[in-house]
């Protein structure tokens, strides 16, 4: 991808992705789950501001299209792994909204029994391995989940979500290099929003693209528009297939944009006016709706009523987790052996 | 320092009949045991295919094969965390820090992934995993020397297991390693056996180990000398000391009862108890710097528990609170060794 000006100050080239490379019903799929994130995240900070989800959010509105993007290209057995910022990487990946939503309540109902929360949602049994919220520790534990499909041959392709503030971490490099020597079947997929919490990338990295580091371990690094699902799509299916024909990992940086702050009581105020201003304007989610129906057909009833389901779906998950009672208070000494 | 030192490990010998092995030998002999009988078991350290810096892996992968002893770079950081994610998928590391001491390079992997994973998850991951943790002061200086027994007693979740002789070591390993959850494997270095230099007591790393299969539990201790005047409590090589010093004092008429805990997480608290309550004295040795270690959660269980039983003040020792020095006699003025707890048992029984 060609170098932009002022890293990262205004948005990437809007390279987007080729309409027709998946099925029109993917596409709709696609855009419901990138509706639901977004959705799911303002109804959380909605319940983080009324006091009904306690501790602290991250919430990832804007980054919708990387996620959902990344997940189709994976298969349904494969693994990820998730950072603190985890709730669309794990709705992406096929985790129940109103267990995760329990679970950032603290409730019984939760995915992880209310011992998680926020930063360390997920459900084993899709896939999604309970969020690791240390920067950078996903990546050596993610080469590991590889490592093991190799060995048992299960033909699993892992994930590893990180951020850009991450490829300041030596922990990645390591596991970058584990999984380039023993060619493993990872893929280390960076959500570059710009950020690292509330530094600019230009302020901590030299490099003009995380992707560039692919390079010293001999592995592919690329760089795509993140804002776009087929663009994302496209990338990750690549490094995908490599990664399950044994050809070992890859580095795919996905351009993006966090809408928010970093987390709940960041306003980002010191981000650059006109750096918000022209990426807001990139906004995911109208984007590929717009792309939907004009490229592939898809009328304006059919969205809104994939709208509709979402906000059905969302209000019946509110319903599970203020039902959800408490854990009971000895399960506090639970899970601590196996 | 990372080179294999090639002094370590002398063959086995046979004494009357009894097969004797080292430490070293002991731990090699579970291993290729379990690995033989478990095809998810499998090591990885640094310098392991030619046998690992105490040569615990000598010949393994030889027979084993170079996957199933898979040597890593200079990167403990990255392969421990590896090693969790192996185990999360049905694995069974073992992973050789090659010394104990790396382990801080990867303390995040261990205290904030190992130990949590499977807590935070609701218990929807299990995380088997024997870490390999040579340790303890023997001549390297401050770096090589840490205790970390000590470093580790409070960390929810994980076990912790510090062998003192060979037939021990090999039963704890074996099970270390069927175990499902996550345990640091502690032995002192000056146990694994040393033809290069000689031991202070040739007896603290040879001893018998039976030829057919056997499993010592985790979290059971043994009262290794039976005793009637105080109770000792020891681990690792001050165990042995502390086993010199009670035969020396037996011309003393002084009985004492030496206990190895063999396993500090989980504790065998009421054996410690049961014996304090026959003996009425309590002296606690260990070699991690006093202001840590595991010793005082003892007193404190024995206070506790067993306070009406207790005829004099509970005594402990435990190294300096500095660093370890390297030059000879200031490392040795530094740890317990036999003579002060010969002197601090005296001080016990006699006021």
């Amino acid at each position: 991808m060609p170098v932009t000006v002022s890293r990262l100050r205004i948005p990437p080239e809007q390279a987007v992705g080729p309409i027709d490379l998946l099925p029109t019903e993917t596409l709709k799929g696609v855009y419901r789950m990138m509706f639901l994130i977004r959705e799911f995240e303002t109804v959380v900070n909605h319940l983080f501001l009324r006091g009904r989800v306690p501790g602290t959010i991250h919430l990832c509105r804007g980054q919708e299209a990387t996620l959902v993007g990344t997940m189709v290209a994976l298969d349904k057995e494969d693994r990820i792994t998730l950072t603190h910022r985890g709730h669309g990487q794990a709705l992406a990946k096929g985790v129940d909204p109103a267990g995760l939503l329990a679970e950032l309540m603290g409730r019984a109902g939760g995915v992880c029994r209310g011992m998680g929360g926020s930063l360390h949602v997920g459900d084993w049994s899709v896939g999604a391995l309970p969020a690791i919220a240390i920067v950078g520790a996903s990546s050596p534990i993610a080469t590991g989940l590889a490592l093991a499909a190799k060995r048992q041959g299960t033909g699993r392709v892992t994930c590893n979500f990180f951020g850009d503030g991450t490829a300041s971490k030596g922990e990645l490099h390591e596991a970058m290099n584990l999984a380039a020597v023993w060619e493993l079947p990872v893929v280390f997929l960076c959500e570059n929003n710009v950020y690292a919490a509330t530094t600019h990338i230009s302020e901590y990295m030299k490099n003009e693209y995380v992707s560039e580091r692919a390079a010293a371990y001999r592995m592919p690094g690329v760089s795509v528009y993140g804002n776009d699902p087929l663009a994302v799509y496209e990338a990750v299916k690549v490094a995908v297939d490599q990664a399950r024909a044994g050809g070992g990992p890859s580095l795919v940086e996905c351009l993006t944009y966090r809408r928010d702050g970093h987390k709940r009581d960041d306003p980002a105020a010191y981000r650059d006016d006109r750096e918000v201003e022209a990426w807001l304007k990139t906004d995911p989610i109208p984007a590929f709706r717009n792309r939907l129906r004009e490229e592939s057909g898809v009328l304006q009833e059919e969205l809104a009523a994939i709208e509709a389901s979402v906000e059905d779906e969302l209000i019946a998950a509110q319903g599970f987790a203020h039902q959800s009672p408490y854990p009971d208070v000895q399960q506090r000494l639970s899970y601590v052996y196996a | 320092m990372s080179m294999p030192d090639l002094t370590t490990a002398p063959p086995a010998v046979r004494v009357g009949g009894n097969r004797t092995l080292t430490i070293v030998e002991a731990m090699r002999e579970a291993l290729r045991e379990e690995m033989a009988a478990e095809d998810r078991v499998f090591v990885m350290g640094e310098d392991i295919v030619v046998g690992g810096a105490f040569l615990v892996t000598l010949g393994l992968a030889e027979d084993m094969g170079v996957d199933r002893v898979l040597n890593t770079p200079i990167s403990e950081n990255g392969f421990l965390g590896l090693a969790i994610g192996a185990a999360i998928e049905g694995l069974r590391p073992v992973v050789d820090m090659q010394y104990g001491d790396f382990l801080f390079t990867a303390a995040d992997q261990l205290i904030q992934q190992a130990s949590k994973l499977r807590y935070m998850s609701g218990g929807q991951v299990k995380i088997p995993l024997v870490l390999q943790l040579p340790t303890g002061a023997s001549g390297r200086g401050a770096q090589h020397a840490n205790s970390m027994e000590s470093y580790f007693f409070g960390l929810p979740g994980i076990k912790i297991v510090t062998p003192s002789n060979p037939y021990d070591a090999k039963g704890l390993l074996k099970s270390s390693i069927r175990d499902d959850n996550v345990v640091l494997f502690i032995v002192h270095k000056h146990l694994y056996g040393s033809r290069g230099r000689a031991l202070q007591h040739e007896q603290t790393s040879v001893g018998e180990v039976p030829g057919e299969e056997y499993l010592v539990p985790i979290g059971v201790g043994k009262v290794i000398e039976e005793g009637q005047d105080i109770t000792v409590v020891a681990n690792n090589v001050v165990l042995h000391h502390a086993l010199n010093a009670a035969s020396r004092l037996e011309g003393e008429g002084i009985s004492v009862e030496v206990i190895d805990p063999r396993t500090l997480v989980p504790f065998d608290i009421d054996l410690v108890i049961e014996s304090v309550e026959k003996t009425n004295r309590l002296l606690i040795v260990e070699e991690n710097p006093a202001r840590g270690g595991w010793g005082p959660w003892v007193i404190s269980e024995v206070i506790r528990r067993a306070f009406y039983s207790i005829d004099a003040p509970i005594a402990r020792l435990a190294a300096n609170d500095t660093p370890i020095p390297f030059s000879p006699p200031l490392e040795r003025a530094s740890v317990p060794t036999e003579e002060r707890i010969v002197e601090a048992i005296r001080q016990v029984i006699h006021g």
